[in-house]
């Protein structure tokens, strides 16, 4: 185990965030999410290279330019700004801050990260389909006991479990 | 009464901003901001994901139960996910093999990417990118995206019981998961080194 201090137990912390999670429905009518917020920079980025993309009337990015809308003044966009904060602040407490590639001693540094950015693609894909990813579609859908969360779930760790023999050699 | 503010209302810009450092500083202590922790649900040496996932899942449900009994929130207002069967499924299963080649979710991926692993930047450049490539490639499965619309539909309406039951159902479930998932974990680790 890596840092200084150890990790907080998982029981309380599923509580905790269960917690964060029920009071950003009270609060904001909607819980957590983290791939809108990619997706969002992903419009911005083909925007900015095409217009005429994102304003046309039938491609699947123009939802977020609709009537001059800025995709980047969304709610799911400051969340994830504050995940990185919340983030860095609990790294820090815990000594955890180093920038480094983690991964198995069996694999490269590059190996690592080339499957770091097709796996992060696939999510990216795979949340588009899905409305929404493990916070948005999963959790959130399971917290409000949405058919839904329960199916996004089971197909995402039902897979999972299905391709990691597959992949095994790159985690152990 | 709950909720107090829409997605719209600018309040929930700085609301939004505040759960998401809560959301960051729980991730982050839980060990979420290390893949190898994360991937290790898949191969039976450390379940912490199952554990914090299916413990938040569960206190929200409950906590939402309550606020409902009490009527500090109107369960009706609250936003509840489309369910379209085709795309949730396949989006789950793309999703699953993002997570185990990629070792991290996009909300994981960011709180890791803040304390430095440079594998998670990368990550969430591959998202980035796949959400290009899906908007790119739209017009070949844009009729798929919409099929199988059931709406915001309840798990416990499709199985034909009341919210309550579903909910004590679901809380059975979840501690003979976390009992099974302790046990697994023990097998599995008498046998592998810890890394």
């Amino acid at each position: 185990m890596e840092g200084t201090k150890k990790y907080m137990n998982s029981y309380l912390a599923g509580v905790l965030l269960g917690i964060v999670i029920l009071f950003s429905f009270y609060l904001t009518r909607e819980g957590l999410g983290a791939s809108g917020a990619f997706k969002r920079v992903g419009a911005e980025i083909v925007n900015v290279v095409a217009p005429s993309h994102t304003h046309a009337a039938d491609t699947y990015s123009s939802k977020y330019f609709k009537d001059g809308k800025n995709p980047l003044k969304n709610r799911l966009v400051f969340m994830i700004l504050g995940v990185f904060i919340g983030g860095f602040i609990s790294g820090a407490i815990a000594g955890r801050l180093k920038l480094k590639v983690e991964h198995s001693p069996k694999i490269t540094s590059k190996k690592r990260l080339v499957a770091a950015l097709i796996g992060g693609a696939l999510f990216g894909i795979g949340a588009s389909f899905g409305r929404g990813c493990t916070s948005g579609a999963g959790l959130d859908g399971m917290a409000v006991l949405a058919t839904s969360g329960f199916v996004v779930v089971a197909a995402i760790f039902g897979s999972g479990y299905i391709f990691a023999w597959l992949f095994r050699k790159l985690w152990i | 009464m709950g909720p107090l503010f829409t997605a719209s209302d600018e309040w929930s810009f700085v609301l939004a901003l505040v759960i998401g450092i809560f959301f960051g500083i729980i991730l982050e202590s839980a060990g979420f901001s290390s893949s190898r922790k994360l991937a290790g649900v898949f191969y039976g040496y450390d379940f912490v994901v199952l554990r914090v996932f299916f413990m938040a899942a569960l206190t929200a449900a409950v906590g939402l139960a309550f606020f409902d009994y009490f009527q500090l929130i109107d369960i009706n207002e609250i936003y509840t996910n489309s369910f379209f069967v085709g795309p949730a499924i396949v989006g789950g299963i793309i999703m699953g093999l993002g997570f185990i080649i990629g070792g991290f979710c996009p909300g994981t991926s960011a709180c890791a990417a803040a304390i430095g692993k440079i594998d998670a930047m990368v990550f969430i450049g591959g998202v980035i990118l796949g959400a290009i490539i899906f908007d790119l490639g739209y017009p070949l499965y844009d009729e798929f995206l919409v099929s199988g619309a059931k709406g915001p539909q309840m798990l416990y309406d499709v199985l034909g019981i009341s919210r309550e039951v579903f909910i004590f159902l679901f809380v059975v479930f979840a501690i003979a998961v976390f009992y099974a998932t302790a046990y697994i974990q023990k097998k599995v680790s008498a046998k592998t080194k810890k890394y």
